[in-house]
Order: C-alpha cells, then structure tokens, then sequence
C-alpha cells in the first residue's frame, strides 16, 4: 500500500516519517515512535485506554488515523512527566491508590489531565462523568475519582498561592 | 557502637511491615506510562501471527486455500492443522484431562475457533492476509442449550470421543457428557427431604461471563536456534506451569525454556489456560527461527479465550418449621464449552462447587455435577473466584432467599439461626470441608446494624403501601449476602494442575549491607504483590519494606510455583514468604549470638534486631547480622544469608463476609440505582488495608457488572452477540456504585501469619448481594425468582410479568 508523509508533533518533539494513510494513530506512537505508554484495549474506541491528547482535546488514538494525525501536537502519558518525576496527578493516583494493573492508568491519567483543563474544580459528578470513556477493571472507580479529585484540589491550591 | 536513639514505635514504623497502608511501589512506573506489558515487548526481527477463526459454531471444514494469502508480500506462512500433525501439535491436552484442537481437525465447534495461524512481516498485512485464506465450510446444526445436551438425539459434538465410555472424571453416560462428579450422602439428603416441615425448591442459572482483563492474552516466542533455547513471553497468571507444559508439549528439555510473565494487566482468570495461540506461536517461532508475537484483539478474547461459569444448578432445601435448615441438594449441569478446558484441581472437575453449603449449619448435603459439551467457547475459569466459588455462594444464598419466601420469614434471621457458631470451628462441612475459622454471627450483626436494617425494612414496606397507593413507581431492595470462600488451594495431597501440586515459594537473599530480594513462585496482576509480599517479610526479617525488591514471573530466577489465581498468592506464597523469613531469622541469630559472644537461647527478637535478654544495650541489628554473614568467618556457620521455603498448605483458608446492597428500582423502566452498598469482609490478618480496599472495590464492580448486566450471550445458531465492549457490559465511573467498606479480623490459625487473601471474595459476596437486592424489592409482589444478569430489560419483564405495568 502506498505510503504517505506524516509530521506530528509528539510530547514536544517533532516526528516525520512514512506510513500507510490506514494506519491508526496507537500503531504509530506504539510500533513506530515506541511510546508505549499508551495501550490497546479494546480497539473500538470504549475502552480508552489509548487516550492521548491530541490538540488540546483527549482522543482515543484507536480509532484515529495516523493520516488525521498530521500536523497535530500530540501529548501522551510519557509527556506528563518528561523528566521522570510524578505529577501531580500521578502522585494523586498514586496516594490513593487509583490503580491496580496499570494497564488502564496511562490513559485515565491522560484523560484526567484534560478533563482539568477543561474544568479545573469538578464534582465528584462531573469527574465521575467526565472519565466515563475510561474502563478500569481493577479499582471500582472510587479511587480513580478520588485521586482526580484530590489532584484538582492540590492544582488549584497551588494555582491559588501562586497568585 | 550501637545506636539505640530510635525508640521501639520508630523502629516499628521504618519498617512498613504487616497492616501498614504503604503505598505501592509499583505505581511509579504504571503512572509515568513505563509499564513492561506483552505487546510492549519488542525483539529484532519479530514477526505477528494471527488466527483465520470460525463464523460458525459446528461446521464441517471441507478445505483450507492458503495460495492467496502466501501470495500476499510480508506473508512467511500460514499453518493449519496438518502442519502441526507431524509434530503432535494439533491437538493439545487441557487442565481438565480432556484435549483441545489448536487448530481445526476437520471441523469446527465454537464461533471464533482458531482455524488457521498466519505468520506475517507486520499486523496490517496479517490481517489483510486473514482475509484472503480461503476456507469451505458445511454447518452442522448447533446445540447451544447445556439442558439439551443429553437429549438421546443432540447433535454429536466431539466425533473424536467416539466410543469413549470414560473420560478423566469417570463414566460418561452419553456422547456430549463430559463427567458426573458427586460429593455428599444422596440418600440421606432424600430421605431428610422427603420427611421435612418445610422444603423450597428452584433453578438458578448463573450465566456465561467473561474475565475480560483489560489487557488480552498474548505472547512472544522466541526461539534461539543456535542455543536450543526457547524464551517464552506471555501473559501468564501460572508461568511456571506453562514452562512445564510447553516442555512436555514440545520436548524442549525444561531448562531449554525461560517463561517469563511480563507486566500483566489484569488476570481475574482469563490468562490461566493454555491457549492455541501459544502453541501456534513457539511452533512458528521454530519453523521461521524469528521471533513471533500473538496479541488478541478484544473480539477474539470474549470469543475465544477462556469464559466463566455457565451453571444451571438446580436446588432443594429442608428446614423446619422454625426454620432451622435440615438438608441441601444441588444438581448442577455445567456448560463446560465444545473442549473440557476448565482450569480447576485435578481431583475436582466442578472446583470447589462443593462449598455450597456455605456460612450455614446444615447436617447433611449432596451434589452432583454433570459436565456437558455444547457449541460454545472452552474455558470454565474462575473468575475473580476461587474455583466456581462464586456459583456455589450464590446458589446458596438464593436458596436461602427463596427458603425465607416459603417460611415467610426475614431473610436476615434466618441466616442468622443457621450460621456455623464460633465454637464450632474448625467445622467440618456436610460436604467434606474443614472450615478453619469464622465469627460469622459478630460480622452479620455488625453489618445489620450499620445499614440501619431494622429502619430499611420500614422503609421499604411503607414504599410498598405507597406504591401500591399510586404515590411511586419506584420499589426499594435490600440485598442480603453472607458468603465464605475457600482460598489458597491447596494441599498438595489433594490439590494439583496437571500433576503439579500447588505449593508455592519464595527464596529470599539479604546483601551484605541489608537491603534484600525476594522471589517468588506468583506473579500479580494488579495486585500489589510488589509491595505487600515485602511487608510480610519486613515484619518476619526486620529490614525495611522499602530496602526489599519482590520479583516473580521469570522461571529462570524465581522458585517453582503453581502461580496467582483463586486468592492463592497470600495464603499460599505469602506463608512461604513468612517461612523463608523465618529461616533467615534463625540463622540471623546463630550470627548475631556469635558476634555478642553469647548463647543462642540468650537473644530474642526484637523488631528489626537480635537483643541480649535482659540487657537491651546488647543487640546486633539485622543490617549489622547482614554484614558479618559477609564478611566473617563463624564457626559452624555458612557464608552468606539466603533461604528458601516451599510451602505446602495444611488447609485452605476460608475469608468470609457480610455484604448488603439497598437498591432503587423503577418498575417503568427497569432502571436501578444503587443507594447503599456495604461490604464487610474478614480475610483474617490484614497486610495492606488500602490495598485490601481497593481489592474490594474492584471485586464488587465486577460483581455488579455480572449481576446487573453483563453476560456471554448466544443466539441459537451459535454467533456470539457480546463479542465487543459495545455489547458486553463493563460499567464505567458513571454507573459503577460507591463501596462502604468494613472488616472484622479472625485470623487463619493455620496460616503462618494469620492471613487468609482478599481479592476475590468480593465478588464472591457481591453477586448475590446485587441479585438479591433486585429480588426483594419484587419479594412483596410474589417474585421467587429470575435469572440474572438483571439488565434493564429483564427488571422490566419481571415488573410486567408480575402485572405491576398496570
């Protein structure tokens, strides 16, 4: 199949490379660019455990051609943390144990990072609604609220200071 | 000289031992995306291979045409059963004593069988090349209902078992029966319930599920030609075993082969077996001298890997007129699939089905088994259970249910009345168990009382007088659970895989300046052994959690052992854990007796440090004892400070506890709401409470998943409806319940610290919980009951049918 030419940005650094317009975004990241912090899951779009960031609006990068890719700034869970130290919101996840296998969180973390731009002071409603792509079999769900909702007050106490 | 500064609490805190909510260590690298699961391994010049599957569910395969797909640029091969005849490989035996096809031998008996394996350069021209193997198939008719299976005229599902008038559990009375298996006096039992006060009688049918683990099966073979070695990548809850049915399977000598279970995101019974996928993967890996990697896609694991339950348990239950129950029956018909692929015991082919007695006192008891085949999908794991635990904890508490229906009585006390007492433990069960420990009547009080019971009921019958006034369409239900489960198989005496016995291990190194590593026989999958195993040992050695790496899944460092599954890791290789530290102390002590030029007898333990009695200014730390058995000649006593333990349970151990679930219903619409939800559990001593809570969140999402929605659903020709997570039910935040959760603590007496594992009996305890909630909120309008899984639909026709639409 012929080939075609993708520039994207990813975590902050700039990628061209060659690939068949069918393939999907995980595939690239994952096979191409090894940025496996992403994860397949389900390869439908209901799992959520490929969210990335891709302009500034969480998608599943299971069902987004590496062709609508082009030219996007795309954040993985790798760019939360660039420099090895934990987030705020990986902390959180980690201080209220909001993960078991770990194979969900790199998207649920990715997802909550958005979901705190786009709303910096949820209820527990609004998370619980706002993380609805992202199935985890492992926790229940209780923790993984509780640690967005720990991390958006840890955020916005800073944020606060700050001012 | 020795710093005695830090007082005994800071000692006791530095540790991070037994009951201390650490935090994970593991989650520094999940957070950041630096997991290591399969399909991030990664090997040069590896090579994809993927499966041609059935569209049917009994067909005859007329011909397989590989010509197209070989043509196909990228394709190295493509392997259908004939390429694996030569090498015995077509067919594979199961951990039931039946055997399965790798792939099809002349006919196909589930939808989603694996036919052919193709080998390609990359994913997207395997799947092109999928597409374009050409198979001719003439269907079969399909059997589908298990209660159908041994109509004199069903269709002949396994033509391979022609014949057979036995199989690995006995006789077998028709041509799709699998085996009978019985425990208990059915004559006695009969003869109780034939002259009881009071018996009530139902069917209850807990459905196919699925495990379905985020993450799917797969695996990397590797196959080193110049070396003769095999490495072998996979996503394995018992890695050791797959290496030694991968050597017996292969005859690859066992140290040719390194199993090694990467990071596994998540198990809940789904990565037991052994899979076609496997197979097909060491033989192509040897055939092309590349490595090759098989990843499902989540179509083919709902289809194809391993299901859950599928029992159609029929019950009968004596009491008097007092309600003190006098006798239990239970036929089951279990589904076992179109291969006997369930992974139980040897010795037990329906699991531990056998503990359907449960918390109750009941004096006499029998149950029999009859394993079916049918046109579905092999497998038969626990799922988040011990084995089929969870089928026998929730036909009890139904038949319970439905007993307090024919009594007319609370169902809260007369569980109460018939609980196994305190004093009665060890309690050997009419079914042959002995149950270890419980205190069933202080956590059922416990429970009843923080729900607020006596005001639920209230409630509930003043909502019942307003419905039935025209003032609500909304029903309240207050489910009832009390569960025991039976972990941490097993006694080797009467517990093994393929003749393995289900030991577990740890072998524990100190290094001279008194960090250690530990490694084990287990492997987690989201369970934090990581973390937890090292606060047993700290407790046991001495040295800091935080100072003692756990390893597991590499059988090319970790000691033999039967694996994670059935909340056997702490019971099992936590004791071995405990007992391994216990040996280290010991010798710690000979060192430290030496050092201060006294008797062994003269020390005793303290902490994390061997003191003088009677002279607490005299000690040797573990840290200092570390470095001498480096770095000292002691007389009599060996370099270094290693041990190992293997440990073979006296028993298993038996956590119970008390759940209750108060639950809204719109008869309308047949939407619930779960109001309430408080889970009690007692899993004896307690290593990690916030991952123990964690454990029974998880446990009791999955169980309201099963309860209330999800299922393996087939029409009657066999095409698999729920194959995708559009159909198959996994609840999100958004509906997913809040968990109150609580505890009491009975302490195994058997288990070296007293712990008895926690993972699954949420799930065990939250089925029926959920279920039982649905039904009493219709138990005033005459509901006994319906089969779950309690969808919308189906709470709807249960309002219909019982004329409350109007």
């Amino acid at each position: 199949m012929s080939k075609m030419h993708l520039k994207l940005t990813v975590n902050g650094k700039a990628e061209e490379l060659m690939v068949e317009p069918r393939e999907l975004l995980i595939h690239v990241l994952r096979e191409k660019l090894n940025i496996t912090g992403p994860h397949i899951g389900c390869e439908t779009s209901h799992c959520g455990a490929c969210t990335v960031d891709m302009n500034g609006k969480s998608v599943k990068s299971c069902t987004v051609f590496a062709a609508q890719a082009n030219g996007a700034d795309v954040t993985t869970i790798e760019g939360l943390s660039p420099h090895g130290e934990m987030n705020v919101l990986q902390n959180a996840f980690r201080e209220h144990h909001g993960l078991q296998c770990g194979f969900c969180t790199p998207g649920m973390i990715t997802r909550a990072h958005r979901l705190l731009q786009e709303n910096p002071t949820p209820t527990e409603e609004e998370v619980r609604f706002g993380m609805a792509g992202n199935l985890c079999r492992c926790t229940g769900y209780q923790n993984i609220v509780k640690s967005v909702l720990a991390a958006a007050s840890e955020l916005n106490a800073a944020k606060e200071a700050a001012e | 000289m020795n710093d005695q500064t830090p007082t005994s609490v800071e000692r006791s805190a530095k540790l991070k031992g037994l009951g201390v909510s650490r935090k994970r260590v593991e989650d520094v690298r999940f957070t950041q995306g630096k997991g290591n699961y399969i399909d991030d391994i990664k090997m040069d010049g590896m090579l994809f291979g993927d499966f041609v599957r059935s569209p049917y569910a009994h067909a005859r395969v007329k011909s397989i045409n590989i010509e197209k797909a070989m043509a196909l640029p990228g394709v190295i091969a493509v392997l259908t059963a004939k390429d694996l005849e030569p090498l015995g490989l077509h067919w594979m035996p199961t951990l039931a004593g039946d055997k399965q096809m790798v792939l099809a031998d002349g006919k196909v008996l589930f939808q989603g069988q694996e036919v052919a394996f193709v080998i390609a350069e990359d994913r997207y021209i395997n799947a092109d090349a999928i597409e374009l193997v050409e198979v001719e198939y003439d269907e079969l008719p399909v059997l589908i209902d298990a209660n159908a299976a041994m109509a004199p005229d069903a269709p002949v599902l396994r033509e391979d078992l022609a014949g057979q008038t036995s199989g690995a559990h006995g006789a077998r009375k028709h041509h799709n029966h699998i085996f009978l298996w019985e425990v208990g006096d059915e004559a006695a039992t009969d003869e109780v319930i034939a002259n009881a006060d009071v018996v009530a009688e139902e069917t209850v049918y807990y459905h196919r599920t699925h495990p379905c683990p985020l993450e799917t099966c797969g695996c990397v073979a590797s196959m080193d030609k110049v070396n003769g070695k095999l490495t072998l990548y996979g996503t394995f809850q018992a890695p050791h075993v797959v290496r030694t049915v991968a050597s017996l399977l292969s005859g690859i000598e066992e140290h040719n082969i390194r199993v090694v279970s990467p990071d596994i995101g998540g198990g809940f019974g789904n990565k037991v077996g052994v899979y076609p996928g496997y197979v097909c993967s060491i033989v192509a890996s040897i055939v092309t001298g590349r490595p090759v990697k098989w990843v499902e896609d989540r179509m083919d694991n709902l289809m194809a890997t391993a299901f859950a339950r599928d029992y159609w348990m029929k019950g009968k239950i004596s009491a008097t007129k007092a309600g003190k129950i006098t006798g239990l029956h239970c036929h089951v018909t279990a589904d076992h699939g179109a291969f006997d692929a369930c992974a139980d015991p040897t010795k037990f082919p329906a699991g531990f089905m056998s503990i359907c007695t449960g918390s109750y006192d009941i004096p006499v008891a029998y149950l029999g088994v009859d394993g079916v085949y049918t046109n579905k999908a092999p497998g038969g794991v626990s799922y988040r259970c011990s084995f089929r635990v969870t089928e026998a904890a929730y036909f009890i508490e139904r038949m319970i249910e439905v007993l307090a229906i024919k009594l007319n009585m609370d169902a809260a006390e007369l569980r109460r009345i018939n609980f196994i007492k305190k004093e009665q433990f060890p309690y050997n069960s009419a079914l042959g168990w002995e149950y270890d420990s419980g205190d069933y009547h202080t956590a059922w009080d416990k429970a009843l009382k923080a729900v607020g019971y006596d005001g639920l009921r209230k409630e509930q019958a003043e909502r019942v007088a307003a419905f039935k006034r025209g003032e609500t369409r909304k029903l309240l239900g207050v489910g009832l659970s009390f569960f025991t489960e039976i972990v941490g198989a097993g006694p080797v005496k009467n517990c093994d895989i393929l003749g393995m016995g289900m030991f577990d291990s740890c072998e524990i190194r100190i290094h001279p300046t008194g960090s250690a590593i530990a490694r084990l026989g287990t492997i987690s999958q989201g369970q934090g052994h990581a973390t937890t195993f090292a606060q047993i040992l700290a407790s046991e050695i001495g040295i800091s959690a935080d100072s003692i790496t756990i390893e597991e899944g590499d059988t090319d460092t970790a000691p033999y052992g039967l694996g994670t599954y059935g909340s056997r890791s702490t019971p099992v290789a936590g004791a071995a854990a405990a007992m391994a530290g216990r040996k280290i102390r010991a010798k710690a002590q000979m060192i430290a007796a030496y050092l201060l030029e006294v008797h062994d007898g003269d020390l005793e333990w303290d902490i994390d440090r061997f003191v003088v009695k009677g002279s607490p200014e005299q000690f040797k730390t573990m840290t200092e004892i570390a470095y001498a058995s480096y770095n000292q000649a002691i007389p009599g006593v060996e370099p270094g400070l290693e041990a190992v333990s293997y440990y073979d349970p006296p028993n298993m151990t038996y956590p119970f506890g008390a759940y209750i679930c108060v639950m809204e219903i719109d008869v309308d619409t047949g939407v619930h709401e779960v109001r309430h939800f408080y889970a009690l559990d007692d899993c004896g001593t307690r290593i990690n409470p916030m991952i123990i809570e964690g454990q029974v969140h998880g446990g009791a999402t999955e169980a309201y998943a099963i309860a209330m929605g999800q299922e393996m659903a087939y029409d009657e020709i066999g095409n698999v409806k729920t194959s995708t997570l559009m159909d198959f039910f996994l609840p999100t935040s958004w509906e997913t319940p809040t968990y109150t959760t609580d505890f009491t603590e009975t302490p195994s007496p058997h288990h070296p610290i007293g712990a008895k594992g926690v993972g699954e009996s949420p799930n065990v305890g939250g089925v029926p919980a959920f279920s039982n909630a649905v039904h009493d909120a219709f138990r005033p309008f005459g509901l006994k009951h319906s089969h779950m899984p309690h969808d919308q639909w189906r709470i709807w026709r249960i309002a219909k049918d019982l004329g409350l639409h109007g």
